[in-house]
């Protein structure tokens, strides 16, 4: 659609745990807030509620800017554990198609 | 503080709450009318349903619902109180505390309890009926059973919790508490609150910003579900509305809830709580109620039952702190306070030997700091020793009960009148007097009053009156149970004990004397065993059980008129003041407050008395006792003789000695089994130069020295 758009990517792996909060947090909010934002996150092993509430306010942040906010790939504990916690905005981001027409 | 150590806590103010329970119960059967006594009962029941609800304890809570039901309508005027209601709530009050013991101790209550359980719900209910015909409203305790017209059709528990933001980094993780959830049972839904959640580059990724409304299908019951929180107790504010709740713990849920009314409905919704419909009713209820009229939240919470703040651990502070509120006191194990004296004993010694070094020494400023430092000593074990002692009004005021009840089951009218109940002694003789007492108390009711036809022949009031007093008496604590009865049969008792070889047919003993026969092992007049106090257990036990004590049981009766038991105990087990003495050698301590004067005797007047057993003071025979020849002391050579005059329960003797060596702060250190029945000797304790001085019995050698005076006086 708006081909204008940046599309950044990033990829996380290991713990999306409260030990490695504080530096997410600094990689997240690094990130140009204008630019589509995907994630590949099948290298996580593990997950606690500090990760869970860093990729939700990421979301957040891209859907108050207007951009596209994509889980690419997503490891079967993260899923797990979104859906554990019932963030519904999360799991649909994760399933959603590539913005293609 | 842990779960075991909550459990006790509950346990020991559930008892206390449950004698609350029983002294307004009593109160009430002379004023059945005051609705402090009502409110007092009622308030005991509550508090303990509400915890024993806090704490899963079904059994508790369930029973005591329906205790608490009746006096609801009582406390409403709709139920007047009669000798029937106050003799049910009583047993209730039984039952409840059975109840309470055994969920504490984690064991299921048996056949009996259970049946007795049974029996008082019964006629609970059956009070219920009485009165209005109103329904009796819905409880949250009764809501699996009747779910009412005002309960929500939802059939999972509701848990909503809100997390204090520093969870995460004290290592707790909301996602592995619902994991644990899960496994209890079926997480039907649960909805993140993320509304604190502030945009990615203002929020610090360390704070929980994360709160649930969970709705999980369980079988289990509420203490299993609060488990899973146990880790979270002081970390969250935590709610759980059980299935199909009432409507009004919702309206309080929202009330609670920080987020937005509206906002709360909606989740609520979502989570399959309330349906579309339930809400628009709750929240046009809540409107309907004018602000100033609602019930506080935490009122409502507590009447709703469910947990308002951290569970358990909230409850039992709570609680306690309301009570401590009112009586400013602390708990203390008794194990710190009991070593805490056994410390004090060590400095008294210690503080000895340093007394005793500064006076070989004639250090004179050291003699000067030592005075000081050994007045503060001494101040430290009154108060260390005052810590120990508690007022015998609670071990008098259980005694209501039991004349009441034993009253009854004898047919007779008993008062129990209770004095001196302020009067201090020593906990650890306050726990072994209770038998003693019980078996005084019970004897009299049974063997000392007369039936109600005999009193009325001996124009006596039909009423009889039994009476409970204690008193400071020289360093003892004298307490008396008496009764204005027949008093003793002299004759009959005579009879009795030369029937049973006791005495010799031609021993002439003085009516004080017949009466002390009671004491002796194997003597009982009662012609027909009662369930009451004939139970094979005679007043040689009592005296036995008091004189285990350091202490003695004498008894006075006048025929016609009544018999009064007195029991004399020490006040504490563990430090005098003592006094003293050389004899020979060796030093001996006398209890100072035994010791009333010392009067030199002189060569002439050893003279005189060399043979004598008594010698004449002031115009008074007073026997005595050559510690010498009794303890078998080398002799002193000359010097003048000292007699210590002593007295106790009333009687004095003279103890002669060699040297008085003053007043001596006495540890008591127990004797060996070996000692055991060495006479005249009470105990030992440590002198500052580090020898053992022996503490001398000081009522067995007043007897002794009476004795031998009597034997001298009658050949």
């Amino acid at each position: 659609m708006s081909g204008t758009r940046n599309t950044e990517t990033l990829a996380l792996d290991g713990e999306l745990t409260i030990f490695r909060a504080a530096e997410l947090k600094t990689l997240l909010a690094g990130l140009s807030p204008r630019s589509a934002l995907e994630l590949n996150l099948e290298g996580v092993a593990e997950v606690d509620t500090a990760g869970l509430q860093l990729l939700e306010a990421a979301r957040r942040a891209a859907a108050a800017a207007g951009a596209p906010f994509r889980l690419r790939t997503a490891s079967p504990a993260l899923i797990d554990a979104i859906r554990l916690m019932g963030l519904h905005e999360l799991l649909l981001a994760v399933a959603a198609k590539e913005e293609r027409a | 503080m842990n779960l075991e150590e909550v459990y006790i806590t509950f346990l020991n103010e559930s008892r206390e709450l449950l004698e609350a329970m029983e002294a307004a119960l009593l109160g009430m059967e002379g004023a059945p009318d005051d609705p402090d006594l009502v409110n007092a009962v009622f308030r005991a029941a509550h508090t303990i349903k509400g915890s024993s609800g806090v704490f899963g304890f079904d059994a508790v809570e369930a029973f005591t619902h329906h205790v608490e039901s009746v006096l609801d309508r009582v406390r409403n005027g709709e139920l007047s109180v009669t000798d029937d209601l106050i003799a049910v709530m009583l047993a209730c009050r039984d039952h409840m505390g059975d109840l309470v013991e055994a969920a504490v101790a984690g064991a299921d209550t048996d056949a009996t309890v259970q049946a007795t359980g049974r029996g008082l719900v019964e006629q609970l209910v059956n009070w219920l009926g009485q009165g209005a015909a109103e329904p009796v409203p819905p409880t949250p305790d009764d809501r699996s059973a009747t779910a009412s017209d005002s309960a929500v059709a939802n059939s999972c528990w509701h848990i909503s919790i809100r997390f204090n933001p520093d969870v995460l980094q004290a290592g707790l993780d909301p996602l592995a508490l619902l994991r644990f959830l899960g496994r209890t049972g079926e997480l039907v839904h649960v909805e993140p609150v993320l509304d604190t959640l502030p945009p990615l580059d203002a929020m610090d990724p360390e704070v929980c910003y994360t709160g649930l409304e969970i709705a999980l299908r369980s079988d289990v019951d509420r203490s299993a579900i609060e488990d899973a929180f146990e880790f979270f107790r002081d970390d969250a504010t935590l709610h759980i509305l059980p299935p199909r709740a009432p409507m009004d713990e919702y309206l309080a849920l929202i009330d609670a809830l920080p987020e937005e009314e509206m906002r709360i409905g909606e989740i609520l919704v979502r989570t399959g709580a309330l349906t579309a419909a339930e809400l628009d009713v709750a929240l046009g209820r809540q409107q309907q109620t004018p602000a100033p009229l609602r019930e506080p939240i935490g009122q409502m919470l507590g009447e709703a039952g469910t947990v308002p703040t951290e569970v358990v651990q909230a409850a039992a502070d709570k609680q306690q702190r309301a009570r401590e509120a009112s009586r400013q006191s602390i708990r203390v194990d008794a194990d710190k306070l009991d070593s805490l004296i056994n410390l004090v004993g060590e400095l008294v010694i210690a503080g000895a030997t340093t007394s005793l070094l500064a006076q070989r020494r004639g250090d004179e400023e050291l003699l000067e700091s030592n005075s000081v430092m050994t007045r503060l000593v001494e101040e430290i074990r009154d108060s260390a020793l005052r810590l120990r002692m508690v007022q015998i009004a609670d071990t008098f005021n259980r005694f209501q009960r039991v004349v009441r009840d034993v009253s009854r089951d004898l047919g007779k009218a008993v008062r129990l009148e209770i004095s001196g109940g302020e009067t201090e002694l020593d906990k650890t003789v306050v726990e072994k007097i209770g038998d003693p007492l019980m078996h005084l108390v019970r004897n009299a009711m049974d063997h000392g009053l007369e039936d109600t036809a005999g009193r009325a022949t001996a124009g006596k009031p039909e009423q009889g009156t039994v009476r409970l007093n204690a008193y400071h008496d020289s360093g003892s604590i004298v307490i008396e149970v008496s009764d204005d009865g027949r008093g003793l049969n002299t004759d009959r008792i005579l009879a009795k004990a030369r029937e049973k070889g006791l005495v010799t047919a031609n021993q002439q003993l003085t009516p004080q004397e017949i009466a002390r026969l009671i004491f002796e092992p194997g003597f009982s007049t009662a012609e027909q065993v009662t369930n009451i106090s004939g139970r094979g257990v005679g007043m040689d036990v009592v005296k036995r059980n008091i004189e285990a004590l350091r202490g003695t049981v004498d008894v006075e009766s006048s025929p016609g008129e009544g018999t009064t038991f007195s029991i004399r105990l020490p006040l504490t087990l563990a430090i005098i003041d003592g006094f003293l003495v050389g004899v020979g050698e060796s030093s001996y301590v006398i209890p100072l407050d035994m010791v009333i004067e010392c009067i030199e005797v002189t060569d002439e007047e050893r003279a005189e008395h060399v043979d004598a057993h008594y010698i004449n003071l002031r115009g008074e025979v007073l026997p005595f006792l050559r510690l010498h020849d009794l303890f078998d002391e080398s002799a002193a050579g000359h010097g003048r003789e000292n007699i210590v005059v002593v007295q106790y329960a009333g009687q004095k003797a003279g103890l002669v000695v060699d040297a008085l060596l003053g007043e001596f702060q006495t540890v008591i250190k127990p004797l060996g089994k070996v000692f055991r029945n060495l006479r005249g000797v009470s105990g030992a304790t440590i002198l500052g130069s580090g020898e053992v001085a022996v503490i001398l019995d000081v009522p067995q050698l007043i007897q002794t020295a009476s004795a031998q005076a009597g034997t001298r006086a009658a050949a």
